[in-house]
């Protein structure tokens, strides 16, 4: 998932009102740093070595399958590095180690809301996925349904959640570039355009996930390092860096405990509710379930992705404090002011040189890049995949389309998205786009998730239902987050937000789950009557996977 | 899928046990891992205090025992639902498939 710190901080910004963490988001506008030339030499090795990787994946992605999901050839433990490569962006590792930097904390408590969501997508949702799905999450929902609608109202799920998140994606990107690499916004902009489109276009499902992977290591071994040498200063004593830290930060003890991160317990659940049920609806995750070639490795993906997501969350918590100790206290990373150089979200990159010089310092700034190619690459395959396979093939050749036509169509439509996002990236530059990703977790915990639950677990669900209800969940979702402060205030300059909460998830997701059940048992068409009888085989083969083999098809 | 296939699974009972085990073992787990992070959530909106409060003479906080804990407990129940599905219950379905096909 890519910037879920953008979520959080606007959220913690909405909660606390703090005005250090607006800074602390990486969206916020960046000052140009000087060209850091160590940085841009080791992204260009990764580059090339990616590159090589998508050259050897081109030779392999000759069917529709292979191009969707690597023909199913990915193992659990591959595919977990991969989920938390779509997980741990360049945001999440900035982001947070910066919220660590400047409240303690509170930064512990928004990494355990992303977190919170695995089990539960395990242990409810990851085999049924594995074994109703060939490529896309509507393969499941619309899988005893009437597939025109179902699969419209996927298709526009999927796309409202990737074109949110590609722009806050590209947005991203230009402005790290100016802090790590010292280069202009537009040169980032077009370089990961370009790039991802390269990986996506040629290498499909198997060079993302590998761009992915690569990544994920290079992202926790970096961290690992850092967080080596911080603890390593202090005897590998916790208390010891806790100690110094409360000593020299100018909030003192109260770092060690919650701040102002929940004031309102509505916004704090609704919020929750949305980081926790949004990871379960997201397109491009729900899409890498697919590409492992049973249940079995489906489970192993999950349990791989929480155990290094959640490491990566503790080594942020220590590498906020570590910043605290080591950078804040350092007059070099300062400027006039007593600001960090370039803004609080350099508090991890200044760690860095600190504990490893200027050649760490350029490693970390190239993972940090590297990070966002790899994570709008699966946004795009996602994307491309819902008008190809959703669209294209379902809904208007009724399946009569052959895997070459399918592949040929979701190629066109990788080179589209990638068009669209570096346009709306140049365009959005100085646009406040912080409510960007939080929209996108909203409209998958409102709506791609409610059709998801309802249509497998449900008998009486139909398919007028879960079409009527999905869009009453996304058309909730996307109206109170324009009636938010995120939008109403700081894009249209209103002067207080209509709607209140920080997160429209409590009020989507019943709107969701309600218009679902309502349209459902209102429904007695023949067509419903249908959908219910369908029921019995699909649970069958949900619980089973008898049916469902490898990446064939149903 | 066709009927008859549908038909002579269901007629299995080890299908039923499958079903039943999993989904019951399934919802037990997602309650508990709702009710520990939701209890996290409620601990620090309505008692913040306990969480900042020292738990010794130096500047440790119950929070971050606690804060890890739930980290660590995210991990481990995500741990223990696989172990048993891809034991017992991969066990199971491999039986059922056999005998239905």
């Amino acid at each position: 998932m890519s910037r879920p710190i953008h979520a959080a901080a606007a959220a913690l910004l909405a909660m606390a009102g703090s005005q250090a963490l607006a800074a602390g988001d990486a969206l916020g506008q960046t000052v140009k740093q000087p060209t850091n030339w160590t940085a841009i030499a080791m992204f260009a090795v990764f580059v090339v070595f990616t590159l090589f990787i998508t050259k050897w994946a081109a030779a392999k992605t000759k069917s529709a399958s292979d191009f969707y999901t690597a023909g199913g050839g990915i193992t659990g433990f591959q595919n977990g590095l991969a989920i938390a490569g779509d997980f741990m962006s360049a945001a999440s590792f900035l982001g947070i180690s910066a919220a660590v930097y400047l409240n303690g904390y509170d930064g512990l408590i928004y990494s355990i809301g992303f977190l919170v969501g695995w089990p539960v997508l395990t242990f409810l949702m990851a085999e049924r996925l594995r074994n109703l799905g060939r490529f896309t999450f509507a393969d499941v929902a619309a899988y005893r349904f009437e597939q025109t609608p179902i699969r419209l109202f996927a298709a526009a799920g999927t796309l409202v959640v990737v074109a949110f998140y590609l722009i806050a994606q590209m947005v991203g990107a230009g402005q790290l570039i100016k802090l790590l690499f010292g280069l202009e916004y537009w040169i980032a902009v077009v370089i990961v355009g370009t790039l991802m489109m390269v990986y996506v276009l040629f290498g499909g499902m198997t060079a993302t996930t590998w761009v992915q992977i690569i990544k994920a290591v290079m992202l926790l071994g970096g961290a690992t390092f850092m967080v080596f040498m911080v603890l390593w200063q202090f005897n590998f004593s916790p208390e010891a860096l806790f100690a110094r830290a409360v000593e020299v930060h100018p909030k003192q003890q109260s770092i060690m405990g919650p701040g102002g991160f929940i004031k309102d317990p509505i916004s704090a659940i609704s919020f929750g509710m949305a980081l926790m049920f949004g990871t379960a609806g997201l397109p491009h995750i729900l899409m890498r379930f697919f590409t492992v070639p049973s249940a079995k490795e489906a489970r192993k993906s999950v349990f791989w992705a929480t155990t290094w997501i959640a490491y990566f969350y503790l080594l942020t918590f220590i590498i906020g404090f570590g910043a605290i100790v080591l950078v804040s206290t350092n007059p070099v990373f300062k400027d006039a002011a007593g600001k960090l150089l370039g803004g609080d979200n350099m508090a991890a990159v200044h760690l860095a040189t600190a504990v490893g010089g200027n050649v760490f310092l350029g490693f970390i700034s190239a993972v940090a890049f590297a990070t966002i190619l790899a994570v709008v690459a699966g946004l795009t395959l996602s994307g491309a995949s819902a008008v190809s396979h959703d669209l294209y093939s379902v809904v208007i050749k009724k399946g009569t389309a052959t895997s070459q036509d399918e592949l040929r169509v979701s190629r066109v439509t990788t080179v589209a998205l990638g068009l669209i996002a570096v346009v709306l990236g140049i365009v959005f530059e100085k646009q406040n786009i912080a409510f960007m990703v939080s929209l996108a977790f909203a409209v998958a915990a409102s709506a791609t998730f409610p059709v998801l639950f309802m249509s497998v677990l449900w008998r009486n669900c139909t398919t007028r239902g879960a079409a009527l209800g999905g869009f009453a969940g996304l058309i909730t979702a996307v109206a109170l987050t324009v009636l938010s402060k995120s939008v109403w205030v700081d894009v249209f300059h209103n002067k207080d937000a209509i709607f209140p909460y920080t997160s429209p998830a409590l009020f989507s997701m019943t709107a969701g789950f309600a218009g679902i059940w309502l349209f459902s048992i209102m429904d007695n068409s023949e067509r419903a009557r249908r959908d219910r009888a369908g029921f019995e085989a699909q649970t069958v083969r949900s619980e089973t996977g008898i049916g469902a083999s490898g990446a064939s098809g149903h | 899928m066709e009927d008859d296939l549908v038909q002579r699974i269901k007629a299995n009972p080890e299908y039923h046990k499958l079903v039943a085990r999993r989904s019951r073992y399934g919802w037990t787990l997602a309650v508990i891992m709702l009710v520990v992070y939701y209890g996290y959530i409620l601990l620090i909106a309505f008692n913040p205090g306990f969480l900042a409060a020292r738990m010794g003479a130096g500047v440790m906080t119950w929070g971050i025992p606690i804060g890890l804990f739930v980290i660590v407990f995210t991990v481990l129940i995500t741990g223990i639902y696989v172990q048993r599905a891809n034991g017992e219950f991969d066990d199971l379905t491999a039986s059922i498939r056999e005998k239905a096909l």
